[in-house]
């Protein structure tokens, strides 16, 4: 069982002179599966690549399992650092078979204990029957069930994980992830992915990290992401939604095109100490209402089964989502009744620039 | 209904219009297999009491000699190439740029030419042991130098030049393995050295088999180097049994048995092409920041990308210059641009020749693809590993027969002799040239016709252009780099061509590699500069040419044909 935490304080990387990870520092604890979430050059892998220390830090420091592994006075070698890493293209060994790859980096064990090490890890992953298979002869999601146990084979105190189920269509991506996830927990392993994908996050990861240009926007569990975000960049950045503008009226009312909205029906909510107000419409909490006097324009309708996603345009011009039942079937173009549901709300103090 | 019929069109109209094509390509391709088919058959032909004196007297040497040589040009070209390839192409260190390009330089001299001048500057004669003398006060005789004539001074020498086969694929499969596999075997816990030993380097081993196999047929195919240092092997002794001992069936029966090396070496090039395609990681990505060397690591690098430059191609080229500018009147005051002349026109002539067939076997097997024409370009494609004696002495054969035969007839018929129509004419060497150097043009127009899709017609045609117009419109401009490049490649190997050009060459008829070997063979080694210059500074063209693309695509696709393209030497 490894004990170890990952700790990083204040650290910061750069790439060819530009800053392109800008003091982050989070914890993860023994056991628990952290992901680091943004969009494609945000920073995310170049900070996994600090950890892993392919990359060395330029302030700040990377303490693995109580040992400070990089700061920017030195480094750990990679290959003294107990890290395993795994990634998008999986980088199996062409040259060796399934079992010489997972038992890579099993060199100081004695033949024995390294067939027992490897035996135990192809039967977690499910692999046992492809021990004597090389690697071009395999499904991409074989060979990332490869991938991941040669990266857990030598117990490392903290698994890397970069993108790891990218590559592969977007069924067989969530079924391996919950597994994956399953098969750490299962070896209380720690864990860090980096993800682009939110969902792939929310089924992976216990705290996930959003980064953007470099910077840690917030780490928190995927639930208080998505109702809690810290700010308007992380509303923005989490599930679909739209923000739209409000003028404070009252102490705890805010009037907003959609009406005026009275929070004392929101449990736990204080709206922000301002005049101007910038709400988190998600969209499903539009709702449809034939008999509401504020009506929108339908731009775009999605059908998702069950509801339509509308897009609606409001009388100034600016645009909502909103879920619908399918039998509240509205043309493109017609004008569709809407109210707003007040049971959560996210707000933030209006910015000038979102 | 509609779509039926036009299925149908699109399938028959090239195959009614291009049928004749397969068959002219395979009558073609016979005709240039010639010399194979000549070489190989003169095993079934007896030679009389040759054989009892070859095999009395130098038979075993020539084997002995010529496996040495392989096995020791083998380990040079090792040395040489595979560290340099990984360093450029793993770390960063002033300059790592400038080697990546500059280790292909000694591609630019021929074998024989690097011999001739490092013997002229390590002879007893020679300036080396000149001021060793002068400073030391030794006389000759009275201190030990090494013999550069001997057998281990032309695996020095051939390793200098043969290393950059090696190098070159060994660069291009180490630039190709994806960076985290490497970097999973660093997070396994190897070192940098470890993960070289367990995974790059057993990942690159495909590619340096195919550039050791090049590198070896090189060393089969040198005439030159060995007939200077006076070592008996295959090339040599082919060529003193047919000058020396007269003996054509006995010169065709050792060019057979050196085939069978060669076709040895080309089974284990193939299958090595073909195991690489497994040990494919998918493409580079390049993250972050290469490894920067300083000190013991920066020495090691300038050392084994240094030396190779350094002996490989500057110090000989400086010799050159040196020999060339205290010789150059007399080279001038003697018949030098007739030499030129000749070598440029032969080229020229040989070169337009090769563009024109690799263009029409391209076309042929794009626009009729079948089997005939397929084996057709297989077989052709086997001319880039023939050595150029063996060339020249299947060529002599058949076309002697051929002059017999007219002459006899026109004796017969009209009693007019004919004498030797064919023979000894340039005529049969450029046909020699185009046996060994077709498939470097055919390699290079390969490659250039294979970035125009099939697709690409589809919408021209779509658009409404007519089969000419795409041609002109689509084909040509795509085509255009690869053309010059396959001339220029030709070009530069027919000026470069010896032992070919010796056997088969007109009387009198002088060319700038002739006279080289010439002079070099009159020990007058600083006159043999002129020429020997001349060559190397155009042979510097296609190295220029090389270079440019390793730095345009990293995984060019074309690259390997251009690194078969470059073979030459012979």
């Amino acid at each position: 069982m490894t004990l170890a935490t990952l700790q990083l304080d204040k650290v910061s990387v750069h790439l060819g002179g530009q800053l392109i990870v800008d003091a982050v520092s989070f914890d993860v604890p023994a056991g628990h599966i952290a992901c680091l979430l943004g969009a494609s050059g945000c920073g995310k892998t170049t900070l996994l690549r600090a950890i892993a220390g392919f990359e060395p830090v330029s302030s700040g420091r990377v303490v693995l399992g109580g040992t400070e592994v990089s700061s920017s006075t030195g480094m750990l070698a990679i290959e003294k650092r107990r890290i395993g890493m795994v990634f998008q293209d999986h980088s199996l060994f062409p040259h060796l078979s399934v079992a010489e790859n997972i038992g890579f980096g099993l060199d100081s064990l004695s033949k024995t204990a390294r067939e027992t090490r490897i035996e135990e890890l192809a039967s977690l992953l499910e692999i046992d029957n492809f021990l004597d298979t090389y690697p071009h002869r395999m499904s991409g999601g074989q060979q990332q069930r490869v991938a991941i146990a040669r990266a857990m084979a030598p117990r490392p105190d903290v698994l890397l994980l970069d993108e790891p189920f990218s590559s592969l269509d977007v069924e067989l991506r969530e079924t391996l992830a919950r597994e994956i996830r399953h098969v750490l927990k299962s070896e209380g392993i720690t864990a860090i992915l980096v993800s682009h994908n939110q969902f792939e996050a929310f089924a992976m990861a216990d705290e996930i990290g959003v980064i953007k240009n470099g910077r840690l926007l917030q780490w928190d569990t995927a639930f208080n992401l998505y109702h809690k975000p810290a700010s308007l960049a992380v509303a923005d950045f989490i599930g679909e939604g739209v923000l739209i503008e409000g003028h404070r009226t009252a102490e705890h009312e805010v009037e907003t095109e959609l009406g005026i909205i009275d929070t004392r029906q929101i449990q736990g909510f204080n709206l922000p100490d301002c005049e101007d107000i910038s709400l988190l419409l998600r969209p499903d909490d539009v709702f449809h209402d034939d008999e509401s006097p504020i009506k929108a324009q339908i731009i775009e309708k999605a059908f998702r089964g069950a509801v339509f996603l509308y897009t609606l345009e409001l009388a100034s011009g600016k645009r909502v989502l909103s879920l619908a039942p399918s039998h509240h079937n509205h043309e493109v173009g017609e004008a569709m009744g809407i109210r707003l549901d007040v049971e959560h709300l996210v707000a933030f103090p209006k910015l000038p620039v979102v | 209904m509609g779509v039926g019929t036009r299925l149908r069109v699109n399938e028959t109209r090239p195959r009614l219009l291009f049928q004749p094509w397969p068959l002219s390509l395979l009558g073609l391709s016979l005709l240039l297999a010639t010399p194979i088919f000549v070489v190989f058959s003169s095993m079934f032909f007896p030679a009389g009491d040759i054989w009892t004196h070859l095999l009395d007297t130098v038979f075993a040497r020539y084997v002995r000699n010529s496996l040495a040589l392989m096995l020791g040009v083998s380990i040079g070209v090792l040395a040489l190439g595979i560290l340099p390839a990984w360093l450029v192409t793993n770390y960063r260190f002033p300059g790592s740029k400038i080697f990546e390009w500059a280790l292909l330089l000694p591609l630019a001299i021929p074998a024989y030419i690097i011999a001739y001048t490092y013997t002229g500057m390590l002879d007893v004669a020679g300036p080396l042991q000149s001021s060793l003398r002068e400073i030391f006060g030794w006389h000759y005789g009275e201190y030990w130098f090494p013999e550069i004539r001997s057998l281990g001074g032309a695996v020095a020498m051939l390793s200098l030049v043969f290393y950059p086969y090696v190098y070159l694929l060994a660069r291009a499969a180490f630039a190709e393995q994806s960076g985290s596999v490497l970097e999973v075997a660093r997070s396994l816990g190897s070192s940098r050295r470890a993960a070289f030993f367990r995974v790059a380097l057993p990942l690159a081993r495909p590619a340096i088999v195919v550039g050791l196999s090049i590198a070896l047929m090189e060393t089969l195919a040198d005439y030159g180097t060995m007939q200077y240092f006076g070592l008996s092997t295959f090339t040599t002794g082919i060529y003193r049994t047919w000058n020396g001992l007269g003996s054509s069936v006995g010169a065709a029966q050792l060019s057979a048995l050196l085939l069978g090396f060669v076709f040895i070496l080309v089974s284990i090039e193939n299958w090595s092409r073909k195991q690489s395609q497994f040990f494919n990681t998918g493409s580079r990505v390049h993250l972050g920041n290469a490894h920067k060397l300083t000190g013991g690591g920066l020495l090691v690098a300038y050392t084994a990308c240094g030396l190779p430059v350094l002996f490989g191609f500057v110090v000989p080229f400086v010799q050159l210059v040196i020999w060339a500018t205290i010789t150059f009147d007399t080279v001038m005051s003697g018949d030098f641009a007739g030499y030129l002349l000749n070598s440029v026109s032969l080229a020229a002539v040989t070169s337009l020749l090769a563009l024109t067939f690799a263009l029409f076997i391209a076309y042929g097997r794009r626009l009729a693809p079948s089997f005939a024409s397929s084996f057709a370009a297989r077989i052709l494609g086997l001319g880039y590993a023939l050595p150029g004696t063996v060339v020249a002495i299947g060529v002599l054969l058949p076309f002697a027969w051929l002059d017999n035969r007219v002459s006899a007839f026109m004796l017969a018929r009209f009693d007019l002799s004919t004498g030797l129509l064919l023979s000894g004419t340039a005529f049969i060497l450029v046909f020699a040239y185009l046996v060994r150097f077709l498939p470097i043009a055919m390699n290079t127009v390969d490659a250039g016709l294979a970035k125009i899709r099939p697709s690409m017609d589809e919408a021209g045609h779509s658009l409404g252009l007519s089969s000419g117009k795409i041609l002109r419109r689509v084909h040509m401009p795509m085509m255009r780099g690869s053309l010059v490049t396959a001339l220029l490649l030709v070009f530069v190997d027919v000026l470069k061509e010896l032992p070919a050009t010796l056997l088969l060459r007109p009387f009198n008829f002088n060319t700038l590699a002739i006279r080289t070997y010439e002079l070099a063979n009159e020990e007058r080694l600083a006159d043999a500069a002129g020429p020997a210059l001349a060559i190397v500074l155009a042979s510097l063209i296609p190295v220029i040419l090389l270079s440019r693309s390793l730095r345009q695509a990293r995984r060019a696709p074309g690259e390997v044909s251009i690194t078969q393209s470059m073979e030459s030497n012979k």
